[in-house]
């Protein structure tokens, strides 16, 4: 009796503690919510008001004049799906080649492609920025972020531990029926690997949207702005940084496409995650 | 890595894969024409398969690795053609007092920040691998930080830590706090502020890894373990941690790497100020080139780079020791090394941030430091070998 009691009690400080820990998490979104639902002057006023007197629901339509959101989700989704499409491709095809063909030399170079997760990007972005300057990538549109994001080790990572759990029997009845290596890929490997593509097109496609540095570096250009290097210059903008609630409105826009695909692909995050982990 | 369990296969003649490592070794009769045809046309098929990806790759990422070691010897600026210049890089950097400091505030932010968010995670982990109502909802919201973009965290984060008109400061008010800190305003309080908000964004990633490592140790051996009497600490320490070796191995190589790095949260919360409070190493390394007043000195940033890359290769190298020696029967006095060696690593960074020899140079501490871990590898190495 005692002892359940105390399980009571016990599971009862839990929740408040869980619950307190949600409220710290979720407190800054909430913020966000309200804050961009309040005139521009109400956002700083003291005392401060948690929720607005009356909620401005224009400010949502007039971030889209005030500032070039439209110009600025166009790209952002652009560079996206390019990136995304990209990296699933080249990802899963390299992935095969490592996973199911065995040549000399391949450990060494999928070893050399696993360290590359472990050397920051920091580290080597300016050597990076003089080779596609070099090469003459920088300043044509969003090139050079389709060119940096979409050939990561990551997504080769993850599709060939997924590609090793695929029984090879199925590969070799294929090949007893003619079927090529590429078509074993595209017919076999591929249809299987569902989950798995779906956590890297997820991954891949959040990461791309909510890059921050490599627009920073290599769009200079407004007319190719994405969603995050717009909203910072527009916060950074004098004319911008008086319009407050519209700051916070583009921000929750930035980041309601985000909050969506979370919310509906979730396992498939944790998944993708859970496995880039088990490498040990 | 990982070698499969599964067998690597050739198309149609699974015989010939024996040559190159696999288990049908002792059948193939040795190198013949056949094989060494098979073995060509593997290799062409093979590549044909990396290749789309690795052109990108290696143009992108292995050719700048290897440029940037040639690069930090010489005194490229974008403009002139290279010269080597040597160490001279790097001797202009050690003298160099904003970059020391860079060094201290990225310490400063990373060891406070891999330690809060790493025992966050587990807990949080581990709270919420129970059979708990709601339990699907606190693992989203823990997530949800992790994959916002750093734009619109820094806005709400700059308001609610907004020293008059912020909540923050409202809620230690209320609580009798009477000088509550300025926070990104005050150069005492913004690199805690920059803690905080990266603790916030990263715990819940973290979580997740440690989660999916523990859903990997059986739950019979708590049950085992409560019927022999142990209680929930020693359930923690001989079952949890040692279960979760792998998982943590890999998640403290990230945290450290991703604590060093550290930029774009700093670049949109308060780049690097205010003065230079929160100046870290890849901040300087921006500055240097392609920032607001780049002086546009690659090669110079380029030694910048070098030494970030060697602080992370450093942690990576030491974490990879102390997982090797983990399951290892060790002598008691086989861990005083590393307690030492780290030592010395703290002295040597510390004198070289506050520029002041402590006995002998920094240099000299960094020089024993390598020394330990030198002796430690070997060691271990030996141990290994006896023991397997």
């Amino acid at each position: 009796m005692m002892g359940k009691g105390l399980h009571r009690v016990g599971k009862a400080v839990l929740y408040v503690f869980l619950v307190a820990f949600a409220v710290f998490l979720l407190v800054p979104f909430f913020w966000m919510i309200m804050s961009s639902l309040k005139k521009n002057i109400d956002v700083f006023t003291i005392p401060i008001r948690w929720i607005p007197q009356v909620f401005q629901w224009h400010n949502y339509v007039d971030i889209w004049t005030q500032a070039a959101m439209g110009t600025w989700l166009q790209n952002t989704l652009i560079l996206s799906v390019v990136v995304t499409l990209l990296q699933l491709l080249t990802g899963s095809f390299a992935a095969y080649g490592f996973a199911r063909v065995r040549f000399p030399g391949r450990d060494a170079l999928f070893l050399a492609y696993v360290a590359t997760i472990a050397v920051p990007w920091q580290a080597y972005m300016i050597p990076q920025f003089i080779l596609m300057t070099k090469i003459h990538l920088t300043g044509k549109g969003l090139w050079p972020m389709i060119v940096l994001q979409a050939f990561g080790a990551f997504g080769v990572f993850l599709m060939k531990q997924f590609f090793e759990t695929i029984p090879e029997e199925l590969s070799e009845s294929a090949r007893l029926d003619g079927l090529s290596e590429y078509g074993i890929w595209l017919r076999i490997m591929l249809p299987l690997s569902g989950p798995a593509l779906a956590s890297l097109a997820l991954l891949t496609f959040v990461t791309t949207w909510n890059d921050y540095m490599g627009p920073l570096i290599y769009l200079r250009n407004r007319a190719y702005f994405t969603i995050q290097i717009g909203l910072k210059t527009f916060q950074a903008d004098p004319q911008g940084s008086s319009l407050n609630a519209l700051l916070f409105a583009g921000s929750v826009l930035s980041i309601l496409p985000i909050a969506i695909i979370f919310l509906l692909g979730q396992r498939f995050f944790i998944e993708g995650i859970a496995t880039s982990g088990m490498k040990g | 890595m990982s070698t499969t369990a599964s067998a690597p296969r050739t198309p149609r003649t699974p015989r010939a894969t024996g040559a190159s490592g696999g288990r049908r070794t002792s059948a193939s009769p040795g190198p013949t024409r056949h094989h060494n045809a098979l073995r060509r046309r593997n290799t062409a098929l093979g590549w044909s398969f990396i290749a789309p990806n690795f052109i990108g790759f290696a143009l992108i990422t292995m050719v700048p690795i290897i440029l940037l070691f040639y690069m930090a010897f010489t005194d490229w600026n974008a403009l002139t053609t290279p010269n080597w210049t040597g160490l001279a890089n790097f001797e202009r950097l050690m003298r160099n007092t904003t970059f020391r400091a860079a060094v201290a505030q990225t310490f400063y932010y990373a060891i406070p920040h891999i330690i809060l968010t790493g025992i966050l995670a587990l807990a949080l982990a581990i709270l919420l691998n129970q059979k708990l109502k709601g339990v699907a909802f606190f693992r989203a919201a823990a997530f949800f930080p992790y994959i916002t973009s750093i734009v619109a965290i820094a806005i709400v984060w700059n308001l609610l830590f907004s020293p008059t008109y912020g909540p923050i400061n409202e809620i230690l008010h209320f609580f009798g706090v009477a000088n509550p800190p300025k926070w990104t305003v005050s150069s005492t309080w913004a690199m805690p502020a920059i803690i905080i908000v990266g603790t916030w964004r990263e715990m819940g990633y973290y979580m997740i890894l440690f989660l999916a490592g523990l859903q990997t140790i059986p739950r019979e051996l708590y049950e085992a373990a409560k019927v022999d009497g142990a209680n929930a600490w020693q359930r923690f320490v001989h079952i949890t941690v040692p279960g979760l070796r792998p998982t943590t191995f890999f998640v403290t190589v990230m945290l450290a790497i991703q604590s060093f790095k550290v930029f774009d949260l700093i670049q949109v919360m308060t780049d690097g100020g205010p003065g230079t409070s929160t100046y870290v190493i890849s901040y300087f390394i921006y500055q240097k080139t392609l920032g607001y007043y780049s002086t546009g000195e690659f090669g110079y940033a380029s030694a910048a780079s070098l030494v970030l890359f060697f602080i992370c290769l450093t942690v990576t190298v030491l974490q990879f020791i102390v997982n090797q020696q983990a399951d290892l029967v060790k002598p008691w006095w086989s861990s005083l090394p590393m307690i030492v060696g780290l030592v010395f690593f703290a002295l040597a960074v510390w004198g070289f941030c506050v520029g002041h020899a402590l006995i002998i140079g920094w240099g000299w501490y960094l020089v024993l430091f390598v020394l330990c871990f030198v002796a430690v590898g070997v060691h271990t190495s030996i141990l290994r070998r006896r023991q397997s």
